[in-house]
Parts: C-alpha cells; sequence; structure tokens
C-alpha cells in the first residue's frame, strides 16, 4: 500500500490553502494540493475546504469533474473532511444567492443568518466563538475527543448548516441569537463551519487527533 | 455578546519591523518573525501584516516573511500595502495571507472593492481608512500613510465601501498613531455608527483601559495595537542582535522605552477586558 498519511487537498481555486496544507504537516500528515481527479481517487484521506459563493464552488467543481470521485471516496469509507464552505457544500441544497444544489451526501440545507434576529451582531460572523455538544461523550473517537467543551473556534460565514437528522450534529455554535450546528460527523465524514487551521493551538490539536483517526482506519483495515 | 479581537499589528520596512509616530519616522524594532511568533504564542486573535513603504514605492515585498510566518502561526493573516489588482491580491493569498487590506488602490478605484470582494468573498476584502482630524473637526481619508491628501470624508467613506463589499474596515487615527494619546473615541463612535460591518480600530492606545474604552463607549469590534506591545517585547528581548542594520536602529540600540506608553502584553490585555466583562478569547 501506498503512503497511509496521504491526504489529498482539494484546490478549486477558492480560498487560502496554504494555511490547511502546513496544519496537516504539523499533524504529521502528507498533504498534497490537487484538482485532478485521478490524486483525489486514490487520496488515503480527502479535505474539502474553501471560502467564497457556493455556487460558484459548485460549478468549479463540476467543471474539474470531481464531484463524481468525491462521492465515490467518501462511499469507500475514505476519511474526508469538509472545512467551511467545504462543509455546506456536502449539504443537499443552499438558499445562497438564489438556489442551488449541493453534493448532498448530508441531508439538509444551508440558511443565511436572519437579518431580522441578528440582535445587533454582525453579518458575517468574522472571528472566534466557542463549539459546545449537551453530550460529551458525543465527541469520543473524533477529532474533538481531547478538547474541552467551550473553546473557540475561528469563524467566518453569513450562511450556517441545518441537517435533517440531529444526531450527525457534532459541535453547535450560538450566534445572532441563533444556536446552530457548526460541525458534523457521519460516519467517515468530519466537516466543520469554523477553520481548525485558523484556530490556533486548539485547532492543530484537532487536526492531529483526525490524523490518528487516519491511522487507525488504515490499520483496523489491515 | 459579540467575541472582541486583539490583533497586533506588524508594520513592515524592506525585512525589520518598524514602528513610527503619525505613520511616519519609523524606527526598527526587529524582526517581523519573531514578533509574529512571540504575540501568537501569547494569544492573538489575529496578526495584521502592513507593508509601510509599499505604497511609495510601488511593491509589495512582504511575501517572503508571510510564507515564513505563516509556516508556524495558526491564526488568521491579513497583510496590506501596496495592493492594486486582482492579482496583487492572489499573489499576497497564495503567499499564505487570509485577507488583504487595501487603502490607497480603493480610494482612486473604489470599483477595485467590488470586483475583488465579488472574486475572494467579502471576508476576505479589509479597506483601510486612515483618517486626519482637520481643524474644522471634520475627519478626511487620507492614503500612502496619511501622506496624501484626498478631500473624501471619513464616514462616508465607510458606508460607501460597506456598500461596494468590504468586509471589514480598519480605521486608523494618523493623528493618534504611535502616540500614546488615546484612541480617538469621536471618530470611532461616527465610524462605527455608519457602517454596520466590523471595524478594527488602531492608533493612540496608551494602556489596556484604553482599549477597553474604545470597545465600551466606541463600539469597536477590534483593536489593533502595535506600540504597546512591542515596546515591551524589545525591552525583554535581545531584538537589536537579530535584526538586519537596514534603517533607523539608534532607537532600538539605546534601548530606551517610549516613557507614555504603558508597555504590556497580550495576555494582560485580555485578562484586563475579561475582568470588566468584555468577551473575549483566553
Amino acid at each position: 500500500m501506498s503512503d497511509t498519511n496521504a491526504v489529498v487537498i482539494i484546490d478549486y481555486q477558492l480560498g487560502n490553502l496554504f494555511s490547511v496544507y502546513q496544519a496537516c504537516l504539523h499533524a504529521g500528515l502528507h498533504p498534497m494540493i490537487t484538482s485532478e481527479k485521478r490524486d483525489l481517487l486514490n487520496a488515503q484521506a480527502v479535505i474539502l475546504p474553501g471560502v467564497g459563493a457556493f455556487g460558484d464552488a459548485m460549478m468549479t467543481l463540476k467543471k474539474l469533474d470531481l464531484i463524481e470521485p468525491l462521492k465515490t471516496q467518501v462511499k469507500k469509507g475514505v476519511p474526508f473532511l469538509g472545512i467551511c464552505l467545504g462543509m455546506q457544500l456536502l449539504f443537499t441544497e443552499s438558499e445562497e444567492f438564489g438556489h442551488y444544489k449541493g453534493i448532498g451526501l448530508i441531508e439538509g440545507s444551508i440558511l443565511r443568518f436572519s437579518e431580522k434576529d441578528r440582535n445587533s451582531m454582525k453579518i458575517p460572523q468574522i472571528g472566534w466563538n466557542t463549539v459546545y455538544h449537551p453530550d460529551p461523550n458525543k465527541w469520543d473517537g473524533t477529532p474533538l475527543a481531547t478538547i474541552e467543551q467551550n473553546k473557540f473556534m475561528y469563524f467566518v460565514h453569513s450562511y450556517y448548516a441545518k441537517p435533517e437528522h440531529s444526531d450527525l450534529i457534532l459541535t453547535q455554535t450560538n450566534y445572532a441569537g441563533l444556536e446552530y450546528c457548526s460541525a458534523i460527523h457521519k460516519e467517515n465524514v468530519i466537516a466543520t463551519q469554523f477553520h481548525p487551521e485558523k484556530s490556533g493551538e486548539i485547532g492543530i490539536k484537532f487536526y492531529r487527533n483526525w490524523a490518528k483517526m487516519i491511522n487507525e482506519y488504515y490499520r483496523s483495515e489491515g | 455578546m459579540k467575541t472582541i479581537r486583539i490583533i497586533p499589528r506588524l508594520d513592515i520596512k524592506g525585512p525589520n519591523l518598524v514602528k513610527g509616530i503619525h505613520l511616519e519616522g519609523l524606527r526598527v524594532l526587529g524582526r517581523p518573525e519573531d514578533f509574529a511568533k512571540y504575540y501568537y504564542e501569547d494569544g492573538a486573535d489575529e496578526l495584521f501584516f502592513q507593508d509601510v513603504v509599499a505604497s511609495l514605492y510601488e511593491r509589495n515585498s512582504l511575501h517572503e516573511i508571510i510564507t515564513k510566518t505563516v509556516k508556524e502561526i495558526f491564526i488568521p493573516i491579513t497583510v496590506g500595502g501596496g495592493i492594486r489588482t486582482i492579482t496583487d491580491i492572489r499573489n499576497v493569498l497564495r503567499a499564505g495571507a487570509d485577507k488583504v487590506c487595501i487603502n490607497t488602490a480603493a480610494i482612486n478605484n473604489p470599483d477595485f472593492i467590488r470586483q475583488a470582494s465579488r472574486m475572494f468573498g467579502s471576508s476576505t476584502i479589509v479597506v483601510a481608512i486612515e483618517t486626519i482630524r482637520q481643524t474644522d473637526g471634520r475627519y478626511l481619508a487620507y492614503t500612502d500613510n496619511g501622506r496624501e491628501y484626498t478631500g473624501i470624508e471619513a464616514t462616508e467613506w465607510a458606508e460607501r465601501v460597506e456598500e461596494l463589499g468590504a468586509g471589514e474596515i480598519v480605521l486608523t487615527s494618523v493623528d493618534r498613531d504611535g502616540t500614546g494619546d488615546g484612541f480617538d473615541l469621536d471618530l470611532v463612535t461616527k465610524i462605527t455608527r455608519a457602517a454596520s460591518i466590523p471595524i478594527i480600530v488602531h492608533g493612540g492606545a496608551r494602556d489596556s483601559s484604553d482599549i477597553l474604552s474604545v470597545i465600551r463607549d466606541g463600539n469597536a469590534d477590534a483593536v489593533a495595537v502595535a506600540s504597546i506591545l512591542h515596546y515591551n517585547y524589545i525591552k525583554h528581548h535581545n531584538s537589536e542582535k537579530a535584526c538586519s542594520e537596514e534603517g533607523n536602529v539608534e532607537f532600538l540600540l539605546s534601548r530606551k522605552s517610549f516613557s507614555k506608553i504603558q508597555n504590556t502584553t497580550l495576555h494582560e490585555i485580555k485578562e484586563f477586558l475579561q475582568l470588566n466583562d468584555i468577551s473575549l478569547r483566553l
């Protein structure tokens, strides 16, 4: 078998991939930034990052012919991490600037923070906010396993995810008068609205824990 | 309750970290990488790098420093100075920055803000507003680190850049920069009322209580600080050995501190603010 730590960071020309790459290195992973379908299909783990507009991102992913291989990898059980827009894209649909269909791996939709209920909070949310889950055991065996409840992570977004099945919620966050889902966990898929690679040493811990999950996955696969 | 960000601002000239007064008279303080790492470890919420001579020479020489810095620093990085084209933005982001800060190019061509925010997302585009108070009490925006008069009224400009798609504003009082005279609360209040995007306030902090009052009374979303942190750092580190000989190093070699400004650390500032019921990441 090839290098078990080879992580493909999908490059679809949006956002800062440099820090995702550096965070992977710090976590002992061997990252590779690529837009090639072939690389994606050979990946031992996949990161879908992203900052920017939902519609544009879906269009670019389609143009690069990456959507089907991405689904194939997720269905195969390959460890997968979605970050920010990379989390939102996994959902069924988004209301961002109209209506767009997402990749559809997670049932639910992407909604905008309501101007009406925002209690003088600014939109987009740019800055630090806490993540928590009412059931602390929910984080066992996930990248949050060794992280305390209510630690600060870095967020930049105007839209949030609303999964249909609340048991997929890995973390919750409170902003603009709303408690929303800020990370999900479904089998081999972990996805966060926050940027662990911008969340200081706590974020690096998150990456290290994810690296541990990848190693365990390949060990059990033999 | 909103979470306030404390952002060390690092002014860069060539390979060195510098600091001036009223954005002028730059003194060399040391190697930017050393300061950046120290501030990261001490709890900085973001870092803000400004190439202070870029506009003058129409260049941005920060790329190398940024690329070196982001290898070890996992918080958001904003880079400003001499950014005038979409290609400039792309290059700075590729070097490892998360956001870019634009002043001169935005005033010369406001549509640049619209283009840039559409292409990279509003949250990537920060507009710097550098103001000087006029004798009649009005605040006007200046470019090129407070050197060039534009005649543009600061509050109107703040509203306009928000409309054009800017995600944040860095508001500098050139009058107060580096002086330790405290923030210009009148200016800050005017701008935080005019625009509804986050306002990062910069220029004039003497101590932690100045920072508290600009958050409480001025309604700032974030505070960018330089002198109060830098002078403390050089007092406790052998910065002069590490820095390049280029520029005015006399101040650094004299090991003097700057009397009006109370030296402090990020951690101390944050503890003080938290004691005063300000929500932040500690």
